[in-house]
């Protein structure tokens, strides 16, 4: 009987109650895999037609050179990274047991987030060109529109995470939610980082 | 563990309720094989459409368009509605019961998996419906062929099916790994996990990394057709090879999604009929992951006549895969060898799928060569490739899955005889229909075409091949009047009546809601044999 029981050293977890990363975390993390596969075959889309021109940005529309006008995409950009450090704020606000925190920072998070929104959804309508207009178009405001779209995942997220956290649901011990929250806003944010620096930063050809 | 009091009271509402909002596994894995089944045979008879046309020279029955739609649906349903969602299926139903858990991790997006499936097929299938018909420029939907100005709304149909499919397999994938690492019972390490579950999440792997490639493709394909874009077109900049890259960097992953958990199913079958262990059990192991891994390294070698990829790596890593391939054989041939066989269906079939399965893959290792690939390229050789893995392989293990664990789904055993009927006439009916491919592509009839000319000498052969697919029909009915009179008065089958090595086996069948009442101590991949002889371990 020892035997078998010196065994059993090797016995691994059985559903959520035991140690180790919970499940919800698990299928977060899995989950973002898959979106970094999923940005992976639109930016290899984007380096492949920006490779295959001349020059890049394509002749014949002044607006293509995004660069010349970045103070909003800066703006915007700066506000994103903040939200991500905010939103990290929250989740070390609820390992402490601290709701108060956990309220406030998501809060500013989900508006930090609003705003980017808001300023990206400006920026289009002052771009001058559209997803029509050449390759340039249609890699921009697929790329940038993809990437909206999920900080609108993200905002939506965030509105049932302190939905959740003025409901008192969250705490210390139970706050699985909130950490693959953050884990997904974090992604989107460096999704973003990316995106800006090879639209706006990297040089042309 | 749980316990009896847990059993569920579904006294108060229906039955057709209770499977329209279910979240137990079993039920879900069952509703997969039985919608995947009923894909395959609305599959099944475009592809007799498609070899009614092609039994003689000359338009009989469909115009060209017709003819396109009907092979472009074809393919569709077998490979994203049928081969995919039965495998998943098999695994839905059988992993959490391998690994000993109750469920599977995520019970809720589990369901939501399942019925993106019926929807995606309803979608799909309306293109029929619309003005210019369904999607008709072939399961690869390559541009400029899938651009607008060459079809109807049919194509965008075929998108949002493909995205709702994508989207299904991804949440599936996830729900498999979390279930995989996190849901397993005291007791069963990773390496004592079965062969099943192990291809299960190799699967899964490949599923969660390659198929949101395809999302992105189908996206930017989308655009390109709705909203003006400029991806897939080279006059305004865009690129016709960047849609065959992103697309096949899914779906050559995607026939290894449609052949490991068939491996999978075949490396249990041959253990328990043959009354040996699955003879190198690490090997086969590390032969699934490499195999996985080598999928993602390949994808261009359907792109060899393009002159647009680097010709000598991908031939090269193509030859690659024929060494993990090649262990598996070896597996599964050294596990039988001096074994005690016993001839019931699901070796039949497990047999079958070895011996047809390895045709597809010498045809297929013929086509890796270059020089030969830009010969055979297009032709008829690549449908009967395909044909002898994914039917002669695939098709072959579902079935034999379908007679291994149907008395544990149901608690009845399909009839023997009529299975072994069935099995001569697919048997049969297959090699028919796909053999002769093998002459008509070396002597070049191109794939996809609707009408060819009488003097090319492939009458006879496509002749043979119509009779061959008949055949294949025929002998689904006698599964269809199996089925039908299984569930009236089949034979009642006991929890174990294979005498099976694994944990489904250890509980009643069917299992309850909740899976065990206890499980048996697992110190081995073989944890109900061990129970069964009292063996002590090591």
């Amino acid at each position: 009987m020892a035997l078998q029981v010196s065994d059993h050293d090797e016995v691994v977890g059985h559903g959520a109650e035991e140690q180790g990363i919970s499940n919800v975390i698990l299928g977060m993390i899995l989950f973002i895999c898959s979106e970094v596969m999923f940005f992976a075959g639109l930016f290899a889309a984007y380096f492949n037609v920006r490779a295959n021109s001349p020059v890049w940005p394509p002749e014949g529309n002044e607006h293509f050179h995004v660069a010349s006008e970045i103070a909003l995409p800066l703006i915007i950009t700066t506000l994103l990274i903040i939200s991500s450090f905010t939103c990290q704020l929250a989740v070390w606000s609820i390992r402490k047991g601290d709701r108060t925190g956990l309220i406030r920072n998501i809060a500013v998070t989900l508006v930090l987030g609003v705003i980017f929104l808001l300023g990206q959804g400006y920026d289009y309508t002052q771009l001058g060109f559209t997803l029509a207009d050449g390759t340039f178009g249609t890699t921009f405001f697929t790329l940038t529109g993809f990437h909206g779209a999920h900080v609108l995942g993200g905002v939506l997220m965030l509105s049932v995470v302190l939905y959740r956290a003025m409901a008192g649901q969250f705490s210390s011990k139970h706050h699985d939610m909130v950490e693959a929250v953050s884990l997904y806003w974090h992604f989107v944010d460096v999704v973003w980082i990316c995106l800006f620096s090879l639209l706006y930063l990297v040089p042309t050809h | 563990m749980a316990t009896t009091s847990l059993r569920t009271s579904t006294g108060y509402r229906s039955g057709l309720y209770d499977w329209l909002t279910t979240t137990d596994h079993k039920k879900i894995g069952i509703l997969y094989l039985a919608n995947s089944i009923l894909m395959f045979l609305v599959g099944g008879v475009f592809a007799l459409i498609v070899r009614l046309e092609l039994a003689q020279p000359g338009l009989q029955f469909l115009t060209d368009a017709q003819y396109n739609q009907a092979f472009t649906i074809h393919a569709s349903l077998m490979l994203f509605l049928f081969v995919i969602p039965v495998l998943a299926g098999f695994g839905n139903y059988i992993v959490p019961l391998m690994i000993g858990a109750p469920d599977m991790a995520f019970p809720r997006i589990n369901a939501f998996s399942f019925w993106l499936l019926p929807l995606a097929a309803i979608v799909m299938l309306s293109g029929f419906a619309t003005g210019g018909g369904a999607a008709a420029a072939g399961w690869t939907e390559y541009s400029p062929l899938a651009q607008a100005k060459y079809e109807g709304i049919g194509t965008d149909l075929w998108i949002v099916a493909l995205l709702l499919i994508g989207t299904s397999s991804i949440l599936g994938a996830i729900n498999f790994i979390v279930t995989i690492f996190k849901m397993r019972a005291p007791g069963m390490t990773l390496l004592r996990m079965p062969v099943m579950v192990w291809t299960v999440l190799v699967t899964s792997i490949l599923v969660l990394m390659a198929t949101p490639v395809l999302t992105s493709a189908l996206i930017m394909l989308f655009i390109d057709r709705n909203l003006g874009g400029h991806f897939f077109d080279p006059a305004t900049g865009g690129n016709a090879i960047l849609w065959q890259n992103t697309f096949w960097f899914y779906s050559h992953p995607a026939v290894y999604i449609m052949i490991l958990p068939a491996m999978g199913i075949i490396s249990e079958v041959l253990p328990v009929f043959s009354r040996k262990p699955l003879f190198g059990y690490k090997a086969f192991i590390f032969a699934t992951a490499a195999i996985g891994a080598l999928g993602f390294s390949v994808w261009a070698h359907h792109m060899f006549t393009t002159g647009a990829v680097y010709l000598p790596f991908f031939s090269f890593m193509t030859f690659l895969i024929a060494i993990p391939t090649g262990v598996k054989f070896f597996n599964w041939i050294a596990t039988m060898f001096r074994g005690q066989l016993t001839f019931s269906t699901p070796l039949l079939y497990a047999v079958g799928f070895l011996t047809m399965f390895l045709i597809g893959g010498i045809n297929g290792a013929f086509s890796a060569a270059v020089p030969v690939d830009f010969a055979l390229h297009d032709t008829y050789w690549v449908v009967a490739h395909i044909h002898y893995v994914l039917f002669g392989g695939s098709v072959f293990a579902v079935f034999a899955g379908l007679f291994y664990w149907w008395p544990k789904m149901f608690g009845r055993r399909l009839n023997e005889t009529l299975g072994k009927i069935q099995f001569v006439f697919m048997f049969i009916g297959f090699n028919l229909t796909f053999f002769p491919m093998h002459m008509l592509g070396l002597s070049g009839m191109p794939r996809r075409i609707a009408d060819y000319d009488p003097n090319a000498g492939w009458n006879d052969l496509n002749l043979l091949a119509t009779i061959g697919g008949f055949t294949i029909a025929l002998s689904i009915l006698p599964f269809l009047w199996n089925v039908f009179i299984t569930f009236r008065s089949g034979e009642p089958a006991g929890d174990d009546p294979w005498e099976g090595n694994t944990l489904e086996w250890a509980t009643s069948s069917p299992p309850p809601p909740y899976n065990f009442d206890h499980l048996p101590e697992i110190r081995s991949e073989r944890p109900v044999f061990d129970a069964r002889h009292g063996a002590t371990h090591g």
